[in-house]
């Protein structure tokens, strides 16, 4: 029964914020509502015996992105209102209108699936985080691994392209060359 | 008492606000937000199948695709901050040099 | 029989061997060795043939598969070869004949700037004949005509400068074409009602066959051994063809391609001799054709064209035989006709030489001075064409007639007998005019001269068979006997010596009539008004009502077709879909305005289509 009462409770709030998201014409909120709406989410994990996932959820996406985008957004103006000229509204939202139903579509119908074997079967009595990390060091070592050095990859590019010679850019500077260089 | 197409179908709803987002946003950092959303729907997703299934393999999607996500926000912010120093706009409309 | 074999591909790709080798050099300048490599080649063919004709005098046949060739379904032809007599004894007159006509070719050709060229075609030819006597199936047959078809193109174009020279090629080729697609259908029928292409699985199925279907089959067949025999209406191709180096005349147009047709029926006899009435067409056919070509040799000028007219005519003797169901007299006929009309094209190749490629007759006159040695060959050859006692020309024409005669033909025979007497004057009226009487020559500056030694030599084996050919009648029955019926034909012995006498009487009083004429003037010039003379001087017209009737109307037809059809309907719609794909273009161009949020959008659009696609077709209903 709780599980239920909190399902549809997390749903309605996830869906709330992650509408404030895409709608808001200010930023900041935007940024706000989709922290909360992450956090939401956390919860969904929770509730499918996900703690890992809802743990990693919320220090991945609300402490670290949020942190990252709450930092970037340090650069931008941010207080002003967010001016956009949107063409055809009515058509994005035909779009992705149609794109939902036939997708709840899809979803409805029952799912002839019974031959699907699980590859890795959760195990009665052992914790989550534990058969995570029993399946996430040993048949999925490599991907880990790789997904190691694209994180570091990407976390040397962002410092690279963000951080170094905060005022004059090194790629902004290159261009500039080229024009001269085309002038000529 | 709550199924697996309840979540599946919350996954859709959320899915489809993201692409919503993605159509409708001019401003590239509201669409990077958008994809967020994208993202965080399919892992619901991954998770609801994971648990009713009982397979893990769902939950190791999910960390991946949440791995995925961290760098792209890395990336994609340090190129955001390159295009506002030059053109002081992070409007998409402002970015087409590229056309037929 | 294994060394057999090996004879049989050394006949057959010698001349092959040589003629890659001299298309090799086919852009340089003169170099001997081409000359002297394709002959020596074409040598070793000719030794090789003659061993298998040995070797099947006595009934042996070879038989060799090279390799499977086409296997596709329900088609299998095999690439196979069949040396039996009939084309043992093709295979050496043509070895004979190109290996005489190649050294020949080192001396005529001598000055010439494609003299490497020239011999690259001319030894293509000699194997496209080959296969095209070898093969033992239809489709063999059948690529060994077109090959065929495609040097004599080449050589007689070979001067292509010309425009006369590569107008007659095409003319050549052309009728070829139509005749071929004739003997295409021939083709298909046999395999349609046969299911082979095979010799021998087709004869000897041949029995219980529909009357209709056979005579359809032999019917086309004949139409295809008419382009390439030149038979009437497609004959107008040969005398244009005289435009070629005249080895390639004697070669080609003479003793081996031509008679490609007579080899087809005579190959074909198991099917000819069940349809009597298109073999009595044959008949008909080349009897009138034989009379119809000796008149107009009556007239002409041209010496290059009164010979390629003669051999029009003795194709016709040689389709009467073979239409009567005398096979083996046909290809006997061949033979003999072989040795000395390649002989008298030799002979004339000497003359064109000796006055600067000149080809009127009445310009030249008294050369037997000056060129004794060719003079006493053409005497030779033209003495067997007119068919007089003991030489080659004598056996087989005399045997054609008996023939006639026997099978009740009275008409056929009074026709070939008449035409008998027109060819014993126009040989001697060429003869007479170029050798002997008044010194013409003198008058238009050419200064004759006799030909190199060695062509002399190349020639004399032609000569030599031209007047001894004859007494092998009865080795050639014996090898023959083997592959085709040999009949005997009733005619007493009073008759026979009747026969023989009347003939010889009527060729005699030929040759003393053109020799009496000739030697006091020549006919008065009134005779050249006359209609008779006109119509056969013009070859009867027939080359005007072509261009007139046929040719104009087409190219009419072709303008129209390009202006109306081609232009206004096939173009425009060309035209229309490229344009209407440039202007989508252009229309679409839009779709790459670079906006991030627009491309965003169509791919939602292409999301939308693949989840409607995926629901639609789902596995799972």
């Amino acid at each position: 029964m709780i599980e239920t009462i909190a399902f549809y409770l997390f749903s309605a709030v996830t869906i709330v914020m992650f509408w404030i998201t895409v709608s808001s014409k200010n930023a900041l909120y935007s940024m706000s509502a989709l922290a909360a709406g992450m956090i939401m989410i956390s919860g969904f994990f929770f509730l499918l015996d996900a703690d890992f996932l809802g743990v990693v959820q919320i220090i991945v996406y609300t402490g670290a992105v949020m942190a990252l985008y709450a930092f970037g957004m340090m650069f931008f103006d941010t207080t002003r209102e967010v001016k956009e000229n949107i063409r055809a509204p009515k058509l994005v939202f035909l779009l992705s209108g149609l794109t939902a139903l036939l997708l709840v579509i899809a979803f409805v119908a029952p799912i002839a699936a019974d031959h699907i074997k699980a590859f890795y079967p959760m195990v009665e009595g052992v914790e989550n985080p534990q058969a995570v990390g029993v399946v996430l060091f040993t048949k999925y070592l490599v991907p880990f691994e790789v997904a190691a050095v694209m994180l570091l990859v990407a976390m040397i590019a962002g410092i690279i392209l963000a951080g170094k010679k905060m005022d004059e850019s090194l790629t902004l500077k290159i261009e500039e060359e080229f024009q001269e260089k085309g002038a000529k | 008492m709550i199924t697996l197409s309840h979540y599946l179908i919350l996954s859709a709803i959320l899915f489809c606000i993201g692409l919503y987002g993605v159509y409708r946003r001019k401003n590239l950092l509201l669409l990077l937000f958008s994809t967020e959303i994208l993202l965080n729907a399919a892992n619901v997703g991954f998770a609801a199948i994971s648990k009713f299934y009982g397979d893990l393999t769902g939950q190791m999607f999910a960390f991946f695709i949440v791995a995925v996500a961290a760098s792209e926000v890395a990336v994609g912010l340090g190129l955001m901050i390159v295009w506002y120093k030059r053109r002081g706009t992070l409007d998409i409309d402002t970015l087409q040099s590229m056309h037929g | 029989m294994e060394h057999m074999e090996t004879y049989l591909y050394i006949a057959l790709f010698a001349p092959l061997v040589g003629s890659l080798f001299a298309s090799l050099f086919a852009d340089k300048p003169k170099m001997l060795v081409t000359g002297i490599g394709t002959s020596t080649l074409l040598f070793v063919s000719w030794v090789s043939s003659v061993v298998l004709l040995m070797h099947v005098y006595h009934g042996d046949v070879v038989h060799v598969k090279m390799m499977d060739w086409i296997h596709a379904g329900g088609l299998y032809i095999p690439f196979g070869f069949v040396v039996d007599q009939v084309s043992a004894t093709m295979m050496f007159v043509v070895t004979t004949v190109s290996t005489v006509v190649h050294v020949y070719s080192i001396g005529y050709m001598d000055h010439d700037r494609s003299f490497n060229r020239f011999f690259a075609w001319l030894s293509a030819f000699v194997f496209s004949m080959m296969v095209l006597v070898m093969s033992d199936n239809f489709a063999g047959l059948f690529i060994g005509w077109e090959g065929v078809g495609l040097c004599s193109w080449a050589l007689i174009g070979f001067w292509y400068e010309r425009e006369s020279a590569s107008w007659a090629a095409n003319e050549a080729f052309i009728m070829n074409r139509i005749a071929d697609l004739g003997m295409l259908i021939g083709i298909f029928l046999v395999y349609w009602n046969f299911g082979s292409l095979q010799y021998d699985v087709v004869f000897a199925q041949v029995d219980g066959m529909d009357a209709t279907i056979l005579m359809m089959t032999t019917a086309f067949l004949f139409i295809g051994a008419m382009g390439k025999s030149a038979q009437f209406p497609l004959h107008t191709w040969l005398a244009d063809a005289m435009e070629g180096p005249t080895p390639v005349s004697a070669l080609i147009h003479a003793a081996t391609m031509v008679t490609a047709g007579v080899y087809l029926v005579i190959r074909a006899n198991p099917l000819y001799s069940l349809v009597p009435e298109v073999s009595y067409f044959v008949a008909c056919l080349g009897a009138f054709v034989a009379i119809f070509a000796a008149s107009m040799a009556l007239v002409n000028r041209d010496l290059k064209r009164i010979i390629a007219y003669s051999t029009l005519s003795q194709l016709g003797y040689m389709f009467v035989a073979a239409g009567l169901g005398a096979y083996w007299v046909a290809l006997f006929h061949l033979m003999t006709h072989a040795f000395f009309k390649a002989l008298l094209f030799l002979g004339a190749g000497n003359v064109m030489h000796a006055m600067d490629d000149e080809l009127d007759i009445f310009k030249m006159g008294g050369l037997s001075k000056k060129m004794k040695w060719t003079m006493i060959m053409m005497t030779l050859a033209s003495l067997a064409l007119a068919g007089i006692y003991p030489f080659a020309g004598f056996f087989s024409k005399d045997k054609i007639l008996e023939v006639a005669f026997a099978g009740d033909h009275y008409i056929l025979w009074a026709i070939l007998w008449f035409t008998a007497g027109l060819t014993a004057f126009y040989s001697f009226r060429l003869v007479m005019l170029v050798f002997f009487g008044e010194e013409r020559y003198k008058i238009f500056g050419f200064h004759p001269h006799e030909a190199y030694r060695y062509m002399l030599f190349a020639m004399s084996p032609l000569a030599i068979l031209a007047v001894i050919a004859g007494f092998f009648e009865h080795d050639f029955i014996h090898l023959v006997s083997y592959a085709l019926p040999i009949e005997e034909y009733e005619v007493s012995h009073t008759v026979f010596w009747i026969l023989v006498v009347i003939t010889q009487g009527i060729a005699l009083g030929g040759i003393a009539l053109a020799v009496y004429k000739y030697s006091h003037g020549g006919f008065s010039k009134k005779w050249e008004e006359t209609f008779i003379y006109k119509l056969l001087f013009n070859q009867y017209y027939i080359p005007k009502i072509y261009d007139e009737y046929i040719c104009k109307p087409y190219a009419e037809i072709s303008t129209i077709m390009w202006k109306d059809f081609d232009l206004k309907i096939v173009d425009a719609t060309v035209d229309f879909i490229a344009t209407s794909i440039y202007k989508s273009g252009m229309a679409s161009r839009v779709v790459q305005s670079g906006n991030l949020s627009n491309m965003l959008r169509w791919m939602g659009v292409g999301l939308l289509i693949l989840l409607v696609a995926a629901i639609l077709y789902s596995p799972v209903r």
